[in-house]
Formats: structure tokens, C-alpha cells, sequence
């Protein structure tokens, strides 16, 4: 008898072709923008996650912490105090005790010149981040040379340049043989000694728009010379022992500049807690996005009620003449029920085809990913829908006595 | 939805089916049927008795208002009585639910409307058939039965129509057909031939007649005394009430 219900059901939606076909779409469009949507909203995730990993694996980083930085301690000396607010050079040679820190691999200063403009001939380019570095910065943060080589100790005070793959490509057509030339930085002199391979831009900021320069020249030339560092990089030995590795780092620093954890001058932070920040915030913007698509999704299902009911009032006369030879209450709902169903799970398919398409096409620079969970939500949700706003309808349509739907005009 | 399968053991059947024959299809006893309350009150039906037996082909005249229609629509279980008792076939139908009423309809009775009520954009076959959906009847033989009953009317050859694509006369027997393809033991028609023209009338009637010959119950409503006189019975309603019930010899 379902069957037969299924039938007179799909005989009711070719009746109104055009009509049917607009209802669907509403489904259609609730459907798909939750996945296409939710899809953007992993694919944001994703470049995220890659974009922190091309900073460097297992990598921490020191930095000077501002907010306690000015701070006075009640008890301890104040001219140790003064002293130790600043990250120094001595304070990463430090780090690379094998005894008080094993687990530490390796470790490189880093200063930053603010507003460096690199130029060759004509071509001219605003570096988004300028470094004063040594050789080992390149093996914390995974950047090799495409071409000549990366920093090595024997640069030290010399004016030579490693150029990162964004700023090179805007100084010539090519890279490589940017080798060996002078460009100015600043209108000071630099020998090129490399150029980076690319770590491929995702989105949010460029990691190859970097150059770096010995840590000596870049206080000799742009920073002015001063003990305190911009940061420290710290390559830990392992994933694994991120969290030694950074106690042990706590240790030794508090050790050096008299603080405790109460009122630490620095602070150490690992990608991990970079990626859960920045996951947590795409997280927040995904249920966002979400709720908009749930939002279009239960406005395409009372626009299903809606026609249902519009269908019901409709065909009042034929709810009676089905009575008057013999549909018993529950032919009438199976009969209306099936129809809005049909409707609905009609458009959820259509939906999830379209979702999954227009996910395939990058957006906004990031590729989205199909959640498939969101595609069985959707089958689900559209079947729901199909149920909850049809059976109103279609109780409305058997709850009709069959005189009164017979002499419905 | 899978009750309409249900056996008819479901209906309680006072008798045993050797005493069938005695008790009348139709049994109507001190019936009222009023609409509204107070000021608005209308006696449709103020105190009809009536008994039709099998077989019996009964016309029923009066003028406009005098309960008619609200007696027929009773008598097919459409609409119940406000008092009074119907026993169809023997059967009590106020002690009877709307699952059970829905089977009754299906089973026992046929109905003919003077406007047709097909279901429209669905073919004249389908329509014919469409009671026997209702019973669960299989797809084939549905169509089977159908064919055969398009065939009695005289219209097999339109079968696939559209109602859109068929006169009224064409239309009606379409509805002759569904009516009669269950084999109620009952056929009501409410002014059957009201919107057709002479020859479609007639048409109609004859079917009528020949249904009559092989033995069913037909009980009809009209204007018109010559379709009346095709009936063997006439019963005169006014105001709601039966003022009078003649045999008149029968088919002509
Ligand atoms: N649903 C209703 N509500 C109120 N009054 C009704 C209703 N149906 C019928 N009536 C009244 O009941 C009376 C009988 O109506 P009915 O339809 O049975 O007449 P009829 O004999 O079939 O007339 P006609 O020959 O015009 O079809 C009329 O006065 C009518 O106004
Ligand atoms: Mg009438």
C-alpha cells in the first residue's frame, strides 16, 4: 500500500510541475550552502594548519613579554631586574646546554628590522619581514636554498643576503640568477648568497616574503647595536618532547633573569598552541557559517509546509472523492506524507550534489573540504524535514470528513 | 496504511451470510439530520424511515431543499445522522469507527455524483481502478477489472484519457465504471444525469437499467419525472420528511 501511496504521491508532484520543482529548490539551496559552507569552513582549517606547519616542525619560540616586561619585582635586586628584561644573545647560547637542556636541537637568535625596501635596478619590493639570524635559523624553520646557499658562521658581519622566494621573483624574472649580485636594501649593499626555495603562499600572510642577513650586519646596518633579541627560535628534538623541552627552557631563563612563573619576562610559545588558537577561532567561525546554512535550510522546509498545505487546500475535492471510494485516514497521510518526503529528500540529493560541486571550487583562496558527516546530516535533516513539515499537511488533508471535502469549492 | 488489506471480518457482520438475503440493503429508521443551532437550526431530516430491499431500484424526487442529498449522503456513509439509526447491509453504521466507515465505502456501496468527481490529470482507467487501490488489490489485476468495467460502459477505447478529454456523458460512465467495479451491493446515484443532455441521459439510464436487470441496488435521485419513471420504486421527499413511497411498476 506504500507503494500505491508513492505512486498517487509522485502522480501529485507531476501535476505541478513548476511548483514542486521551486520547493525543491529552497532544499536544494538550505542543502547545499550547509555543506559548501561547512566545506569552507574545514578548507579554512586545513590552510591554517598548513600554513603553521611551513613555519618550522617542532619549533618553539622565545619571546619577550610585554606585559610584564616593566613590571618590578618586590623582591629581587633591581639592577639584575633591569638587566634581565631583555632577551640577550648570552640567554640563547644558553639554551644550548646539552646538560640542562637535552632536548633541545638547536637554537637561533633573531632580530627584526622594521621597513626594509630591497632594490635592483628598477625593481624595487617592501619585505614584509627583514631577520638578523645565524645559519641554524634555516634548519629550525624548514627553509632551504633554491639556489646558492642559506647563512653559515663564516658570514658573520658580512653584508651578504638570503633572499626568500617572493622577494626574489619581484626583483627578477629569475630567481636564481640573483646569486652572487648586489641588490640595496635600504640603499645599503648586500651580495646575494642564495635565494629560498618556496614554502607556497595559503592565505592570510606570505612566508616567502622574508630576507635574512647575519645577525651582526643586521644590528650594524638597520637595528643599531643592542644585546636584546627579537626572539629566540628553538628546535626541539622531537614532537615529542615539546613539553621538555620547553620547561627546560623555562628553567634555564628563569634561572638568568630572577623571575618565577608568576612574573616571567618572556614567554615561550610552541606551534601547537598557535594551532589551537587559530582552530578554535576557525571553529567559531564554521558554527557561524553553519548556522546561516541551518537558518536557509529550515526556511526551504516551511516553504515545503507551506505548498503542502497550498496542495491540501487545493485538492480538498479530490481528498473527498479519494474518502467517498474508500482512503481511509491513514491512505491520506501516507498519500500527502510520501509526496512532501519525496519533495524534500528530492531536493536534499540535489543539494549534496550541488554542496559537494560548488565545494570544489576554491573560495576565497582557501580549498574547501566536504564534511561527509554534514552529507549523511543532510540526507537525515531533508528526510526530517520531508516528515515534520508534511505531516501537518497531510493530517489536515485525512482529518477532512468526506462530505465537507466534497463540497469544498 | 496497512489496514485497508484487513479482511472484512473487521466489520461486524450481525448475521450469518445465509440471512444475508433476508434483512433489507437499506434501513432507515426515525433519522433526523439538523444543521446549525438556535435561530440557524435546519432540519434537513426530520424523522425518515425508509427500507430498501436488495435488488430494488428506487428513485427518489422532490423539490430543492427537501433533504435529498443529506438523506443519499447519509445512506453512503459520507455523512452520519445527527439522530436516529442506518443499518446498511444489516449493519449497525453508528456503532462502526472511520477506518471501519472507510471500508464500508469501499466495499459495500458505489457512488455516482450529478458533477462526475473524477480525480483530475489522472486517466479514465486509473480513475476506475482506484477503489480497488484502496482494498489492495493487485496492479494487474486492478487493471484487469478496470478494463473490464470501462468495457461494460461502453468506453474501453478511452481508457488513457484525461477527464479534460472526455464529455460529460463520457465522464459519467467513467464514474458508473468506478462505481460499479468494487460490485457494491449498492449504487447511489445523486442526480446522475442532471448535467448531461438528453442523449447522454439516456445513455446513463439504460446502463442503469441493465445494472438493475442483473439483480443490484440502485437508488437514485432526480429532478426530472421521466428518469424517475425508469426506477420500480419512487419515494417523494419534502421539508426533510417522506411524504410518500410508490412502486411504479419499473423498468420501462
Ligand atoms: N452543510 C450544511 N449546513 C447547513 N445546512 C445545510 C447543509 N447541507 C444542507 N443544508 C440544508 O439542508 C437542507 C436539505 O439540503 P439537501 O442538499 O439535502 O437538499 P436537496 O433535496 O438535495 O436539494 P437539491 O435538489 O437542490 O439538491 C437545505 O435546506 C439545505 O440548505
Ligand atoms: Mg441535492
Amino acid at each position: 500500500m506504500i507503494l500505491e501511496a508513492v505512486r498517487f504521491a509522485f502522480s501529485g508532484i507531476a501535476a505541478n510541475k513548476m511548483r514542486s520543482a521551486l520547493t525543491t529548490l529552497g532544499i536544494v539551496i538550505g542543502i547545499s550552502a550547509v555543506i559548501a559552507l561547512l566545506a569552507v569552513g574545514a578548507g579554512t582549517q586545513n590552510s591554517i594548519k598548513s600554513q603553521i606547519a611551513k613555519l618550522g616542525t617542532n619549533v618553539l619560540t622565545v619571546n619577550r613579554s610585554v606585559s610584564t616586561g616593566g613590571r618590578s619585582t618586590g623582591g629581587s635586586a633591581t639592577s639584575t631586574r633591569s638587566q634581565s628584561t631583555n632577551l640577550t644573545q648570552a640567554d640563547q647560547q644558553a639554551l644550548q646546554d646539552p646538560v640542562l637542556a637535552p632536548d633541545v636541537a638547536a637554537t637561533a637568535p633573531v632580530v627584526q628590522a622594521q621597513s626594509i625596501t630591497a632594490a635592483l635596478g628598477t625593481s624595487t619590493h617592501s619585505i614584509a619581514s627583514t631577520l638578523g639570524t645565524t645559519g641554524d635559523y634555516f634548519g629550525i624553520t624548514d627553509f632551504a636554498a633554491a639556489a646558492g646557499r642559506v647563512l653559515n658562521a663564516g658570514d658573520t658581519g658580512q653584508s651578504v643576503v638570503v633572499l626568500g622566494n617572493s622577494v626574489a621573483a619581484d626583483l627578477a624574472a629569475n630567481t636564481a640568477s640573483l646569486v652572487g649580485q648586489s641588490v640595496s636594501l635600504n640603499g645599503q649593499q648586500f651580495t646575494v648568497v642564495g635565494v629560498l626555495a618556496a614554502k607556497g603562499t595559503s592565505g592570510l600572510n606570505d612566508p616567502d616574503d622574508v630576507a635574512m642577513v647575519p645577525i651582526d650586519t643586521a644590528k650594524d646596518k638597520f637595528t643599531g647595536y643592542s644585546l636584546s633579541l627579537s626572539s629566540i627560535a628553538v628546535q626541539a628534538k622531537s614532537a615529542d618532547v615539546m613539553v621538555q623541552a620547553q620547561n627546560e627552557i623555562q628553567q634555564i631563563l628563569d634561572a638568568r633573569h630572577q623571575v618565577t612563573e608568576a612574573n616571567r619576562d618572556y614567554q615561550v610559545r610552541n606551534q601547537a598552541q598557535l594551532l589551537t588558537t587559530a582552530t578554535s577561532t576557525t571553529q567559531t567561525l564554521t558554527t557561524l557559517l553553519g548556522a546561516v546554512a541551518g537558518i536557509s535550510l529550515l526556511v526551504g522546509g516551511i516553504g515545503v509546509m507551506n505548498i503542502m498545505l497550498v496542495t491540501v487546500t487545493e485538492r480538498t475535492r479530490e481528498i473527498g472523492i479519494r474518502k467517498a471510494i474508500g482512503a481511509t485516514r491513514g491512505n491520506i497521510v501516507a498519500q500527502f506524507l510520501v509526496e512532501s518526503l519525496i519533495v524534500s529528500v528530492l531536493g536534499g540529493v540535489m543539494g549534496i550534489l550541488l554542496g559537494v560541486g560548488i565545494s570544489s571550487i576554491p573560495l576565497f583562496g582557501v580549498t574547501p573540504e566536504v564534511q561527509w558527516w554534514t552529507v549523511w546530516l543532510s540526507v537525515g535533516v531533508s528526510a526530517a524535514i520531508g516528515l515534520v513539515f508534511g505531516i501537518y499537511p497531510a493530517n489536515k488533508a485525512a482529518r477532512l470528513r468526506p462530505i465537507d471535502a466534497l463540497r469544498y469549492e | 496504511m496497512s489496514g485497508i488489506t484487513s479482511s472484512a471480518a473487521t466489520l461486524p457482520y450481525p448475521s450469518a451470510p445465509g440471512r444475508a438475503a433476508q434483512h433489507p440493503v437499506i434501513s432507515l429508521s426515525a433519522v433526523h439530520k439538523i444543521y446549525g443551532e438556535g435561530e440557524a437550526e435546519v432540519r434537513a431530516l426530520d424523522g425518515v424511515g425508509l427500507s430498501i430491499a436488495r435488488g430494488e431500484f428506487v428513485a427518489i424526487i422532490g423539490a430543492s431543499g427537501s433533504g435529498k442529498s443529506t438523506m443519499m449522503n447519509i445512506i453512503g456513509c459520507l455523512d452520519a445522522p445527527t439522530s436516529g439509526e442506518y443499518r446498511l447491509d444489516g449493519i449497525a453504521t453508528g456503532e462502526l469507527d472511520e477506518h471501519q466507515l472507510a471500508q464500508i465505502r469501499n466495499r459495500k456501496i458505489g457512488f455516482v455524483f450529478q458533477n462526475f468527481n473524477l480525480i483530475p490529470r489522472t486517466r479514465a482507467v486509473d480513475n476506475v481502478a482506484m477503489p480497488l487501490a484502496y482494498r489492495g488489490v493487485s496492479r494487474r489485476e486492478r487493471h484487469e477489472r478496470a478494463m473490464a468495467a470501462l468495457d461494460a460502459v461502453g468506453l474501453s477505447e478511452r481508457a488513457s484519457h484525461l477527464p479534460s478529454q472526455l464529455s460529460g456523458g463520457q465522464q459519467q460512465r467513467v464514474a458508473i465504471a468506478r462505481a460499479l467495479v468494487t460490485e457494491p451491493v449498492l449504487l447511489l446515484a445523486d442526480e446522475p444525469t442532471g448535467a448531461l443532455d438528453t442523449h447522454a441521459s439516456h445513455e446513463v439510464l439504460d446502463l442503469f437499467d441493465s445494472l438493475h436487470a442483473t439483480g443490484r441496488s440502485i437508488v437514485m435521485i432526480t429532478h426530472e419525472l421521466d428518469v424517475a419513471a425508469r426506477a420500480e420504486r419512487t419515494v417523494r421527499m419534502q421539508d426533510g420528511l417522506i411524504i410518500a413511497d410508490s412502486r411504479t411498476g419499473g423498468v420501462a
